[in-house]
């Protein structure tokens, strides 16, 4: 059965994937559809209630303004982040543990060696300083802070299966007819690991998306008056006694993205690589 | 063992140094210093302010000065809080760490393992689903949505357990820790079911059961052991896992513990305390991370020889 018909056959599939394509499709259109804006305060209706009275479906924060459309905005902002911050760490990841997999020897022992040390620090500490470096906001910034750290798994994985590339036929033929290493690389080395890169690019994707709204959620992230899934979940937390869809709201809506993404990821890896799992 | 153990806990310095450097210079070479955003700071006094704080001396003398002063035990000086040394920060808050993120570990240990056993021996049946779902629950829903919810549920709906603030006793660490340990709960539990159940097919466990074990005595002395090495080399990142989610939950729960120091020092732009934060965590991280290396290579003898 071809990779194809396996994601095709799969039912996970066919319910996580739609979920997220209508999550992404609202979260691009809903705000420009809707009568409200990302910061219109609605003085009538401070901290309304979801209902289809007032007018607001999901209700309001404290300040009046509409949670559907901060909700989707957050939706956005965080898949944005999340699928930008994926490709640096993929495009870093890959040319790193590509080359240390392919040159081998003593370039490869230290370039890994240097991954083990990243590895041995928490993540979360290298963002932080950072973004105590370049002060808080900036969301290119906070994005490739995030990318920048996230391809160490991704370097790992890259590099054994380089290792194992290097001495194929193939690989001997290119180097045979005098390619460069650069040109090796390029040109029959990477394109031979894109299974294993959309695989681990799959998974990668909810890790971030998780790890903007944390940082949101502490303050480090997303400022206002824009709007992630983890500042939403913050207000709404502050709020949570009074007015408990302000938390449940954002939160529902985020705990359902990172099931949908580790649903499709881990049904991507089946379909691609059913001999390894 | 030994000299595999002595060989492992010597990198820890070397990779200490590095971290420190590597901190250091990054941070002093970024744009923009501690004092920039006190609004009309004479020049004179903005000189006299770096004097104090060591700034106006070459880069590398105040590098050897910081380490230096690290070597005693001293921090520096907090520069955003007045007349507050860094040192006595993290001793404050550092117990207060401590003692959640230890808590968290062995309550993550002592609920993940015998779920993931028990999921790995009924396989198949609810309870096994039920683990499952716990596993692939607690891996999506980040501890910023638990902790939150918890203490709504327990805290100011049910009043069984206090919401916020720091008493060392057990009521008061409940809801903490079930937040903290939670995440890693279910990686433990997946880890051994999935470990378990390659490990009971193995021929060694064949041979255990038809000279007459009784399948417990099987499960316990001959399956568990090798079953858990995945679990143990995890305990490395779930020290990282831990720390990091110590940050939400002391400032869920108001807990007066280093993590918030990070956090507002990070706002501040608060240079020696994110510095020497980042220190202690390096250094605890790495410590962890050596821990489970060890237990790993105790465990199975194979990774000592290589």
């Amino acid at each position: 059965m071809s990779s194809w018909a396996r994601l095709k056959g799969n039912r996970t599939v066919l319910v996580a994937g739609g979920a997220l394509v209508l999550l992404a499709v609202l979260a691009l259109l809903g705000p420009a559809l809707s009568p409200y804006a990302l910061d219109q305060l609605d003085w009538q209706h401070l901290a309304a209630p979801p209902g289809l009275t007032s007018g607001h479906w999901l209700g309001t924060d404290r300040l009046g303004r509409d949670l559907l459309v901060r909700t989707l905005e957050g939706v956005r902002v965080s898949l944005v982040i999340g699928v930008l911050a994926t490709a640096v760490s993929v495009v870093i990841g890959v040319a790193w543990g590509a080359t240390a997999g392919y040159l081998g020897g003593r370039t490869d022992e230290v370039m890994m060696r240097a991954v083990d040390v990243l590895n041995s620090l928490p993540y979360l500490f290298l963002v932080i300083v950072l973004t105590t470096l370049v002060g808080r906001g900036s969301v290119s910034v906070l994005l490739l802070a995030i990318g920048a750290i996230g391809w160490i798994t991704m370097a790992r994985i890259v590099r054994g299966q380089a290792l194992s590339l290097r001495h194929r036929e193939f690989i001997e033929a290119a180097v045979a007819a005098g390619g460069s290493s650069a040109h090796v690389l390029a040109r029959h080395v990477v394109p031979n690991l894109a299974g294993v890169v959309v695989v681990y690019a799959a998974l990668t994707l909810p890790q971030m998306v998780l790890f903007e709204s944390f940082l949101s959620f502490l303050g480090l992230g997303v400022q206002e008056p824009l709007a992630s899934l983890g500042s939403l979940v913050r207000d709404g937390a502050k709020d949570m006694q009074s007015a408990l869809w302000m938390l449940l709201v954002p939160a529902s809506v985020l705990i359902g993205l990172i099931l949908c993404c580790n649903f499709l990821g881990d049904a991507l890896r089946d379909a691609l690589d059913p001999r390894e799992y | 063992m030994l000299l595999y153990a002595v060989r492992r806990l010597a990198a820890v310095p070397p990779t200490l140094l590095a971290i420190i450097t590597l901190s250091f210079f990054v941070i002093r070479l970024a744009p923009g210093g501690p004092f920039d955003s006190e609004q009309g700071v004479a020049p004179e006094i903005r000189a006299h302010l770096e004097a104090a704080y060591g700034l106006d001396q070459p880069l590398l003398i105040q590098y050897g000065r910081y380490v230096g002063g690290l070597l005693h035990g001293r921090f520096g000086p907090s520069f955003k809080l007045r007349d507050v040394e860094v040192t006595d920060l993290i001793a404050q808050g550092l117990p207060v760490s401590l003692t959640l993120g230890v808590l968290a570990i062995l309550a993550a240990v002592l609920a993940g393992i015998p779920l993931g056993v028990l999921a790995a021996v009924r396989r198949d049946s609810p309870l096994d689903r039920l683990a499952t779902a716990i596993a692939v629950l607690g891996i999506a829903v980040p501890s910023f949505i638990v902790g939150p919810l918890l203490a709504l549920i327990f805290g100011l709906r049910l009043h069984w357990l206090p919401v916020a603030g720091w008493q060392p006793d057990a009521a008061h660490l409940v809801l903490p820790v079930v937040t903290l340990a939670l995440p890693v709960v279910a990686y433990i539990a997946r880890l051994t079911r999935g470990g378990l159940l390659e490990v009971l097919r193995a021929d060694f466990i064949r041979t255990a059961h038809a000279k007459g074990l009784s399948g417990t005595a099987v499960l316990l002395r001959h399956a568990l052991r090798p079953a858990l090495a995945p679990v143990v080399s995890f305990l490395g990142p779930a020290t990282a896992a831990i720390v990091t989610g110590s940050l939400v939950v002391e400032s869920v729960f108001g807990l007066p513990g280093t993590g918030r120091y990070l956090v507002e020092g990070a706002i501040n732009r608060d240079y020696t305390l994110v510095m020497g934060m980042v220190i202690v965590y390096g250094a605890l991280t790495l410590l962890c991370n050596l821990a489970a290396d060890l237990a790993y290579g105790w465990l199975d003898p194979r990774v000592r020889h290589e």
